[in-house]
């Protein structure tokens, strides 16, 4: 017995540290807010309902009892006749709190579709082996914005994301704000994110992909709608021209030998678009599709052997001279 | 004589049983008639319902302990965040390896195994119908699960999850035969198991003892019967699944390929439309074995019999029309996903009769805390507890943040580990003086049971909260700062726990086997047919085949026990009985031990498994394999028997 | 051990062999309808789920499978009907005489059928690696080809089994009935596959 309110404790700890930034628990957007609403009312009639089967089941086992009807006392067949009634409660209580459970659920499935009808924003994210291909759609089609393993968010605002897979079937999960939905090759599927609060969130790939499904992840900033405003025009500008020697070493290399064959950096004769687009590498929180936080040091793991980092990743460890490898990380390192 | 004649003929006068052949005399014929040949060939070539189960119970242990192994290697990349002890791609094998071993070739075979063995005895026959066919399926299962194990060995085992999502496990994307071999291991042990749930229903419909109607039938054998007609209309849906899959990286065909206008969904409809069921066709005769153990331990009969068969005949139907819960987040209109979660949280009502109709049976009898009931009470206290978050995450709105996290993975293990394991262990504590003869050490099973009832709630519960803090499944590795670190530890801790605790008990039965307490006649005093016979049974199971006149046979038997006389002695007979009252309808020649069952599996196989490699194999393989089956039913005396046989 | 017998229930008249539900292999065989039909319906429901994703089907610019050759096999497997529902009234009239001179009839018939199938799979205009509707139509096919096939090899072994001394026995005659079964179970399932094969390519155009 002691063992289990020891359990249970170490259950609240764990529990308690729900402030994470990919956290169930987090309801920091409108949808992931009606989770826990909804989550709430079914731990606690659940928890009444277990309760109660095991104190039933206790009490059947230790009751004392003066005769029982038992096969010693040839009376193996017969039921005492509080246990026809004790069957019908039993079953209303358990029909009543499943009706109630399912009637919530339809309730809460309900509002969230609701929120999902009147969108601001839309977007489109691609999933690809093991990276996210980020696109928003404004109306005006000069001002579409595309980036990579990250979103930035407005709060308050309703966005409207389209779900894409160019390969094999992923998951789009950023559970402080929304359930997840699948990327299936083929279908368009959506999500609405409504955001209730700023802040650095994450969100990763939930369904397994390949070998390196585990380290699909992105960063989600919600900010207020200035400050997107502010991102997003900075964004949209082409990259800035290299300054100094080493960072030019770094450009020519990029966008004459093996990079530029997959990334793209608007402004630049780099236009390959089957790897994450890196005009902004810079401003990121992390590279590699949330595998490694963004700092010089990972910039020159990540790019000198990216095998090593992610084994299994379609970006090839190339080989590369050690002052070929510090004119390209000169070079990334301008491109915020 | 022709046919007509012939069938109108009197009885042959051959040696048959009854009063002027019984006791002594009588057991020495049918041991002669119902033994094997010996040696080794006789040892490939028996068709006695014991021995298949027993070969499935050890073979599915043998399983369940392998699977287990890649568990805990999986658990100790997992104790800490950022772990380098096993690689990406190596840990898909892992999990890929971990998943099909349990589901197909522990969970599903090793209840088979138990239901085998057991039904002939509790409904009072000598043996299951198509006995053959039953050998068949064992073999097959075997080659189905070496192909497997072979194949991760050399390093070409799957590595695409145990439900094989295409594009993944495609042909563009599921490069080399990592993928085929398992398709085509989902195909042996399909065939596996349909032979052996054909063979059971058939056994179960015609063979029972007079006087045992459906509504006297063991709660067990009610529980195989549903079972056994869920994996017939189930099973086609996961084989027809793998064959397109095979045929899409074989042949070129597109039905997974949306490229091409195919569609990946169709492979998840297929296969959860199996995938579903199987999860009941686990656990319902998990629930037999509660029905059978608490009302042997708690000396009564089960409180409204009629409620649990009503129950678990709702459960089996109910159960098809789930599917599509495992597929909320894949975009389906969401009006149509409303009614599965109705159906998914209505299917936990039946399994709730039954919780109470076991509760109220300890309630209205003496319970004795032995073993088998010590694991009866661990499986309420763990399973309700899976069935609850099931109920949860059968509401859409919840699903879509918990699914594919490992939140799902502590619910299902709640469920197949709580709902079906530990009955699973109190059912081979309660039978095994029945298999063997003695009883298991029962200090050792105390420790057992404790170890593997708190190192479970120790792996597994914080997994709960893994999911919860954003882990999602399928993952080598995890950052660390998430709260992720201490529900992995913990969880690490305990599987380290049970794997111990599994361990132990198999110490123990391998141990009582040799040194055990020697049993007597009916050890726990239970009331149904199969304690009426040795411990372990003669191969020919009833001297007389008994006649029943109550639910609890042993139990209201009396001095005497009423028997049925008048079978052939001196060659292989059972006695048929009508579907719905048992009447003695027909006396069926049952089938001799024959080598032919083995070769056809040897043959389908040889054929299944090269068709890996080449679609031609079909072709070439079917016809060593139909020559195999013609010898299979190719009567082997030149001329008929008085009466007849089947060899 | 067990308790003593009271003798209460004399078997030994009872037959050796019955026809129909009374028959344990009639269940198995009725297992494996239920197996197989279960398969069948399940290829149906995933063609409707490939055809839902497209706006013609047969999708052009392919044909659907031409009609005469799959008409002049629905026609002969269901005339072959006849000479089946003969060989079941001959078994369950223990007429052993007129089986053998029945059954090789049916083992012909089957050999015709075969020839009529190799010109269906020529005549489908479209191969099973073109696309979905390729793969499912060539599907549906193929698995009726199993079946008749298997049933096929059943039969020849029937027939040669009840040429020898064998087939007097009675049990051979339960063996004929459930074979005559079988073989209606055979064209039954025909009949959606042609309707799907053959029609539905022709109706969503």
């Amino acid at each position: 017995m002691n063992r289990r309110i020891a359990a249970v404790a170490i259950a609240g700890a764990l529990l308690a540290s729900c402030n994470g930034v990919q956290n169930v628990m987090g309801g920091d957007g409108a949808e992931s807010a009606n989770f826990i609403r909804l989550f709430t009312l079914f731990m606690v009639l659940c928890t009444i309902m277990y309760l109660i089967v095991v104190a039933a089941l206790l009490a059947a086992l230790w009751r004392r009892r003066r005769s029982g009807l038992t096969v010693d006392d040839r009376r193996h067949h017969q039921i005492s006749p509080i246990v026809r009634p004790a069957l019908i409660a039993w079953t209303a209580l358990v029909v009543t709190g499943l009706t109630v459970l399912t009637v919530a659920s339809f309730f809460i499935d309900r509002s969230n579709a609701a929120t999902a009808s009147k969108p601001a924003i839309h977007m489109t994210v691609t999933a690809n082996q093991w990276w996210w291909d980020v696109e928003y759609n404004l109306p005006d089609v000069s001002k579409t914005l595309r980036t990579a393993n990250e979103i930035h968010l407005p709060v308050n605002v309703p966005v409207h994301v389209t779900l894409k897979s160019n390969d094999v079937i992923h998951s789009f999960w950023i559970p402080n704000l929304a359930g997840k939905q699948d990327l299936i090759p083929g279908r368009l599927t959506d999500v609405l994110l409504l955001a209730r609060k700023t802040g650095l969130y994450r969100g990763q790939c939930a369904e397994f992909c390949g070998v390196q499904h585990a380290q699909m992840a992105l960063d989600v900033t919600v900010e207020s709608k200035r400050d997107f405003e502010r991102w997003y025009s900075a964004q949209l500008a082409t990259a800035k021209p290299p300054a100094t020697p080493l960072q030019r070493a770094g450009y020519r290399y990029f966008t004459t030998r093996e990079c530029a064959a997959c990334h793209n950096i608007s402004g630049t004769p780099a236009s390959g678009q089957v790897a994450p687009d890196l005009t902004h590498l810079a401003s990121r929180r992390s590279i590699a599709a949330g595998a490694l936080p963004m700092n010089k040091g990972n910039l020159y793991g990540w790019v000198a052997d990216p095998q090593s980092q992610k084994p299994g990743n379609h970006m090839p460890t190339v080989g590369l001279e050690p002052n070929e490898l510090h004119g390209l990380i000169a070079y990334l390192e301008t491109l915020k | 004589m022709n046919a007509a004649e012939k069938a109108k003929a009197p009885p042959i006068k051959v040696p048959r049983d009854g009063p002027r052949l019984t006791g002594d005399a009588l057991k020495a014929k049918l041991a002669k008639t119902w033994g094997n040949p010996p040696g080794f060939v006789g040892w490939l070539s028996s068709v006695d319902h014991k021995d298949i189960g027993r070969r499935y119970i050890v073979t599915a242990l043998t399983f369940l302990a392998l699977g287990g192994v890649l568990a805990l290697v999986m658990r100790l990349q997992l104790s800490k965040p950022d772990n380098d002890l096993v690689g990406a791609a190596r840990f898909s094998e892992l999990f890929t390896m971990h998943g099909t071993t349990m589901m197909f070739l522990f969970a599903v075979p090793v209840m088979q195994g138990l239901q085998i063995y057991l039904t002939p005895l509790m409904i009072g026959t000598r043996n299951t119908a198509f006995p053959r066919l039953n050998a068949f399926s064992y073999w097959t299962y075997l080659a189905g699960g070496c192909l497997l194990w072979v194949a991760f060995v050399l390093n070409i085992g799957p590595d695409i999850g145990w439900f094989a999502y295409p594009p993944l496990s495609g042909p563009q994307y599921g490069v080399g035969k990592r993928t085929d071999i398992w398709a085509q291991m989902v195909t042996f042990t399909e065939v596996a198991a349909l032979a052996a749930a054909v063979s059971l229903t058939a056994t179960i419909l015609k063979q029972r003892a007079p006087g045992m109607t459906l509504a006297r039938m063991p709660l067990f054998v009610w529980a195989t019967l549903v079972t056994s007609l869920m994996i017939i209309f189930s099973m086609p849906s996961v084989a027809l699944a793998s064959g397109l899959l095979l045929s899409d990286r074989l042949v070129g065909t597109h039905f997974y390929n949306p490229a091409e206008r195919g569609d990946a969904l169709l492979w998840q409809h297929l296969f959860w439309f199996f995938g579903h069921p199987e999860v009941y066709i686990i656990f319902l005769p998990a629930t037999g074995f509660v029905s059978e153990i608490v009302a042997t331990f708690s000396r009564r009969t089960i409180v409204h019999y009629p409620i649990v068969v009503l129950a678990l005949v709702g459960t089996g139907i109910l159960a098809f029309g789930l599917w599509v819960h495992h597929m909320f987040a894949t975009g389906l209109p969401r009006i149509g996903y409303s009614f599965y979660t109705a159906a998914s949280i209505a299917v936990s009502v039946p399994t709730g009769l039954q919780i109470f109709c076991w509760i109220a049976t300890l309630w209205e009898g003496r319970p004795r805390l032995d073993v088998p009931l010590l694991y009866v009470i661990g499986f309420i206290i763990t399973f309700v507890i899976g069935g609850l978050t099931g109920v949860m995450i059968a509401a859409v709105p919840l699903d879509l943040q918990l699914h594919d996290t490992y939140f799902i993975v502590a619910h299902f293990h709640y469920v197949l580990i709580g709902g079906a394991v530990f009955p699973l262990l109190g059912a081979i504590t309660y039978w095994y003086p029945k298999f063997t003869g003695t009883m298991m050490s029962d200090r050792f099973g105390k420790i057992s049971f404790w170890m593997i009832f708190l190192g479970f709630q120790l792996a597994f519960f914080p997994m709960h909260i893994a999911g919860i803090n954003g882990m999602p499944r399928r993952v080598y590795t995890y950052p660390a700062g998430m709260g992720l670190e201490l529900p992995n530890l913990l969880s690490s801790i305990g599987s380290m726990i049970v794997a111990a605790a599994v361990l132990l008990f198999v110490v123990n039965m391998v141990k009582s086997y040799s040194f055990g307490r020697k049993a007597e006649a009916n050890p726990w005093g239970g009331s149904s047919l199969e304690w009426d016979t040795a411990c372990p049974p003669e191969r020919y199971n009833f001297a007389h085949i008994p006649v029943v006149e109550s639910r609890t046979p042993l139990w209201d038997a009396g001095e005497k026990m009423p028997v049925a006389h008048g079978l052939r002695v001196e060659d292989r007979e059972v006695l048929l009985t009508t579907v719905m009252s048992a009447e003695p309808d027909v006396r069926e020649p049952s089938a001799e031990p024959s080598i032919w069952p083995f070769v056809s599996a040897v043959a389908v196989s040889i054929m299944f498994i090269c068709s890996i490699f080449s679609p031609w194999a079909v072709l070439i393989g079917a016809v060593p394999a139909t020559v195999a089956l013609i010898a299979w039913f190719w009567p082997k005396s030149p001329e008929p028997d008085a009466e007849p046989t089947i060899s | 051990m067990s308790l003593p017998p009271s003798f209460s229930r004399d078997v030994s008249a009872l037959p050796t062999h019955a026809l129909s539900y009374r028959s344990l292999t009639w269940w198995g065989i009725i297992g494996f309808m239920v197996i197989e039909g279960s398969a069948f319906v399940l290829t149906f429901a995933a063609y409707f789920f490939l055809m839902s994703q497209e706006q013609e089907w047969a999708p052009r610019p392919w044909d659907p499978p031409g009609l005469v050759a799959g008409t002049i096999f629905t026609v002969v497997l269901l005339l072959s009907e006849i000479p089946n529902t003969m060989i079941k009234k001959a078994a369950e009239g223990y007429d052993v005489a007129a089986v053998r001179r029945l059954l090789p009839g049916m083992v012909g018939i089957g050999l015709l059928l075969f020839v009529i199938r190799g010109f269906e799979f020529n005549s489908l205009n479209v191969l099973w690696n073109d696309n979905a509707y390729g793969s499912i139509i060539w599907a549906l096919l193929f698995l009726h080809t199993t079946h008749v096939v298997t049933d096929w090899i059943d039969t020849v072994v029937l027939w040669r089994l009840m040429k020898t001394a064998h087939g007097e026995e009675p049990r051979r005659i339960v063996d004929t009935d459930e074979n005559s079964l079988y073989w209606r179970f055979v064209w039954l399932t025909w009949l959606p596959v042609y309707v799907l094969i053959y029609w539905v390519p022709r109706f969503f155009r």
